[in-house]
């Protein structure tokens, strides 16, 4: 319980979180817990159950993906003030992708499984976690879609 | 220009834009793949001008004639440098000249970035792939009036980490401590420990405050819309943001009218233009 | 003597032939109207035998025929197919030729020495006008073209007043005709009835007037000058086209408007309308070496925003549709043309009219681009996204 006092304040000030309603940010307080991870680790594998996001505090997160035959490609890089995973939103749960600390990682992990139960029996925290987290991924949407434009007019240099 | 003396009392008569004046090539230096870089000295001894931004029309001989950037430094008066990047028949032809050929400059031509007005703004440099040549003027003249200037980030893309343009000025601009470089690649190997993403969302997470950052563009036409919505989303309105664009520039006086952008003549009112300024022209479709 | 502006004279037939003779004795080409091809054209003539006696031109939309009235007149044509243009700027011109030598080439300047000083007979207000903005063109601060400067400068301009207009023509509208305005040499009214051919002429120069005073004139009756200015105005109660006065920001607003594909469902992008167009300036170029491989040349030829070609960039052409071609002629024709030279780039000729295979009128385009916007919320919705696109990934 300590801990989970301590997280409360850094939760509430993660840009992601900004402007949530105290009540709900006290019932995801209790879902979180503090994580740190070495250059190179991994946060979460592609294939593996999906049952967590990260708050990034500090420090840059690659997402790569597996693809067989070759080696694992970085496709993307997530920042300080991001959030890292959505796969534990959206079913099957698992991660469609490795997450990787480029240099040392400062985050909070939030527990998906406990969150999903808790946005199922409580809409209002549920809509609220959405309009959270759907931007996010309509951005990255936007960024690979942007990519894909560059690739298909832009010659490799 | 005999046939012309009769007529002097008539009227002025000026130097024919069209004739091209001989240069030689004293270096030819290999980039990233496809790109290369000329040195360029005249061939008569004179000398040679030029504002960051400019461009010439460079002729191979028999082959034709390319608009490309100027990408040295313009306080260098001993030669001009140009990269270039194979793209048609007459590049690729110009990438096999060897050292001591000759080659025809036409220019410089069209309208440069803006320096001295902007004196006291931070600056963000926003490029990818091949558009780091006509910036780089630029970036060497920022640098050489740095403490006329705020902060100075540039936020530079390419698609993989083997095609990063200028890769070793990248790395020197970066470890100064007065200039922030985000680079970042569309994809790297798996351990790669830089950015990845799209130029844009480098921009996105670059360390500006907008209210008194001045942008540059240098994008394909394509790009520059997605760059633009990214520096206005973090508080860079179009009155501060700059882009350069490029059409099809035959004569570079404005007297062939290829590269009309609705009224304008790419070749001599821009090729850089003040973005609220073309922004009604800039989502006409097939303008 | 010299009889510059409000000294009229009047001369026949045989004087205009002495004129064109001295001209040639000048050391001038004299460039008139002449038939071929079952068209007024513009080349070389030696003398009246050459001018079109007694046809006129019948320009309609999309039709050009020649009728034979059987009276003597000379000029009794509307214009010829093209205008002063392919002489003022030549349809190729050379730009330089180099030659190898050692490692590297030698640039030869082109050199338009040789070829002699032009007399343009029979230029009309509206092709005045035209060579007018060409003028304009041509010599921008900083951008001159030395060629045509030289062409320009030498050329002698003998303009001949339209008695009438052509079925083509909306010169009024446009404000450059048909009445002679100022900028030639010498201008002619050509006065024919049953008892006399003669030409009413007023130099308009110190080279038109030393002309004049080398030929056998007479002083003009005051009913003979009176007749003479009266057939501008006959000209202008014939025109039935006229263009908006507000074309300019008509087009201006109209760049999203539906009405361009209305358009390019009859346009045949053939590019006929730039060719014929006496403003139209856009070339490309064209590099050549000979077989040895050590002789190159550069060419300019005329090029039109029709082609595909034309606005080809390293992604392929940004104007693939014969839409986005058309309001790019039309556009900057009558709107950008101002902001870029100060004055409008269509003169009212009416070629592009008549010249169009299928007939398309500029003035009704025009007209029809107003009453769209007027009628409809211009284009809404025509070029942007749908709402649920446009809303994504913001």
């Amino acid at each position: 319980m300590v801990e989970i006092e301590g997280l409360g304040p850094l939760v509430a000030t993660h840009p992601f979180f900004t402007g949530m309603d105290p009540s709900a940010l006290e019932i995801i307080v209790g879902c979180c817990a503090n994580a740190v991870f070495k250059t190179g680790a991994h946060l979460y594998r592609q294939g593996e159950p999906a049952d967590k996001f990260y708050l990034i505090r500090d420090g840059l997160v690659t997402l790569e993906v597996y693809v067989g035959g070759r080696p694992a490609i970085a496709i993307e890089t997530v920042e300080a003030g991001e959030i890292v995973g959505w796969s534990w939103l959206v079913s099957p749960y698992k991660w469609s992708n490795d997450a990787r600390a480029s240099g040392t990682v400062r985050a909070i992990s939030i527990d998906g499984a406990c969150l999903r139960r808790k946005m199922e029996a409580d809409r209002v925290l549920g809509y609220e976690i959405y309009k959270r987290f759907l931007p996010v991924m309509a951005r990255r949407l936007l960024n690979n879609r942007e990519r894909i434009v560059e690739l298909a007019t832009e010659p490799a240099t | 220009m005999d046939g012309f003396a009769q007529h002097d009392d008539l009227m002025p008569l000026p130097v024919d834009p069209m004739i091209p004046r001989l240069f030689r090539i004293v270096k030819v230096k290999k980039e990233v793949r496809g790109v290369f870089t000329w040195h360029l000295v005249p061939v008569d001894g004179g000398d040679f001008s030029y504002r960051p931004g400019q461009f010439n029309m460079l002729y191979a001989f028999g082959a034709g004639e390319v608009a490309i950037s100027i990408s040295g430094d313009c306080r260098d008066k001993d030669k001009i440098v140009h990269t270039i990047r194979m793209a048609g028949s007459v590049t690729k032809i110009m990438s096999q000249l060897p050292v001591g050929a000759t080659v025809g400059v036409r220019g410089p031509f069209g309208r440069p970035w803006p320096i001295e007005p902007l004196y006291g703004a931070d600056l963000l440099f926003v490029t990818g792939t091949i558009g780091l040549a006509p910036l780089r003027p630029l970036i060497y003249e920022v640098l050489h009036q740095r403490d006329k200037f705020g902060k100075v980030v540039i936020c530079y893309g390419s698609r993989g980490t083997e095609d990063i343009l200028f890769e070793d000025e990248l790395h020197q601009w970066r470890g100064r401590f007065d200039t922030n470089v985000h680079v970042t690649v569309h994809s790297a190997p798996s351990g790669y420990r830089g950015r990845v993403g799209s130029v844009a969302a480098a921009v996105r997470a670059a360390s500006i405050e907008g209210a008194n950052t001045q942008a540059f563009v240098c994008r394909s036409e394509t790009m520059t819309k997605p760059a633009v919505d990214a520096l206005r989303a973090r508080g860079i309105t179009s009155d501060r943001i700059w882009v350069t664009l490029e059409r099809n520039m035959k004569c570079g006086v404005g007297l062939c009218g290829h590269c009309q952008f609705g009224p304008t003549f790419m070749c001599k009112d821009g090729p850089v233009y003040r973005f609220d300024q073309i922004e009604h022209l800039f989502e006409i479709r097939e303008l | 003597m010299t009889r510059i502006s409000g000294t009229k004279v009047v001369f026949g037939r045989p004087e205009l032939d002495r004129l064109i003779a001295l001209l040639r004795a000048d050391g001038y080409r004299v460039i008139g109207p002449c038939i071929a091809d079952g068209a007024v054209v513009y080349d070389e003539v030696t003398s009246t035998e050459d001018l079109p006696e007694g046809w006129r031109d019948d320009s309609q939309p999309g039709r050009y025929r020649l009728d034979a009235t059987g009276d003597g007149e000379l000029f009794g044509y509307g214009l010829g197919a093209q205008g002063w243009k392919r002489f003022l700027y030549p349809p190729r011109q050379m730009l330089f030729r180099a030659e190898k030598a050692g490692r590297g080439f030698r640039i030869q300047q082109r050199d338009d020495d040789g070829t002699p000083p032009l007399a343009f007979l029979g230029v009309r207000a509206c092709e005045l006008a035209a060579i007018g903005v060409f003028d304009r063109v041509f010599h921008q601060k900083g951008f001159e073209e030395p060629g045509y400067l030289r062409r320009r400068t030498d050329a002698l301009v003998i303009a001949v007043e339209c008695a009438r207009a052509a079925d083509s023509c909306f010169c009024v509208s446009m404000h450059t005709g048909p009445a002679l305005p100022a900028g030639y040499d010498l201008r002619l009214n050509e006065v024919v009835d049953g008892t006399r051919h003669v030409f009413v002429a007023e130099a308009g120069s110190e080279r038109g007037a030393a002309l004049l005073d080398r030929l056998s004139v007479d002083v003009p009756p005051p009913a003979l000058v009176a007749e003479a200015a009266g057939q501008a105005e006959a000209a202008s109660r014939q025109q039935r086209r006229r263009m908006d006065p507000d074309v300019a920001g008509i087009l201006a607003r109209s760049l999203e408007s539906n009405h361009w594909e209305e358009v390019a469902k009859r346009c045949l992008t053939c590019g006929n309308c730039t060719m014929v167009c006496p403003t139209c300036f856009c070339t490309t170029v064209e590099d050549v070496t000979d077989l040895s491989g050590n002789n190159a040349e550069r060419w300019r030829t005329w090029d039109s925003c029709f082609t595909i070609d034309y606005s080809h960039i390293a992604g392929g052409a940004l104007r693939q549709k014969a839409s986005s071609r058309y309001r790019q002629w039309m556009t900057h024709k009558l709107s950008t043309w101002h902001q870029q030279f100060g004055v409008s780039g269509c003169v009212g000729c009416g070629r592009c009219i008549t010249w169009c295979p299928v007939g398309i009128d500029i003035t009704e385009e025009a007209a029809a681009l107003a009453q769209a916007e007027g009628t409809s919320a211009a284009g809404q919705g025509h070029l942007a996204e749908s709402p649920g696109d446009a809303g994504q990934g913001r």
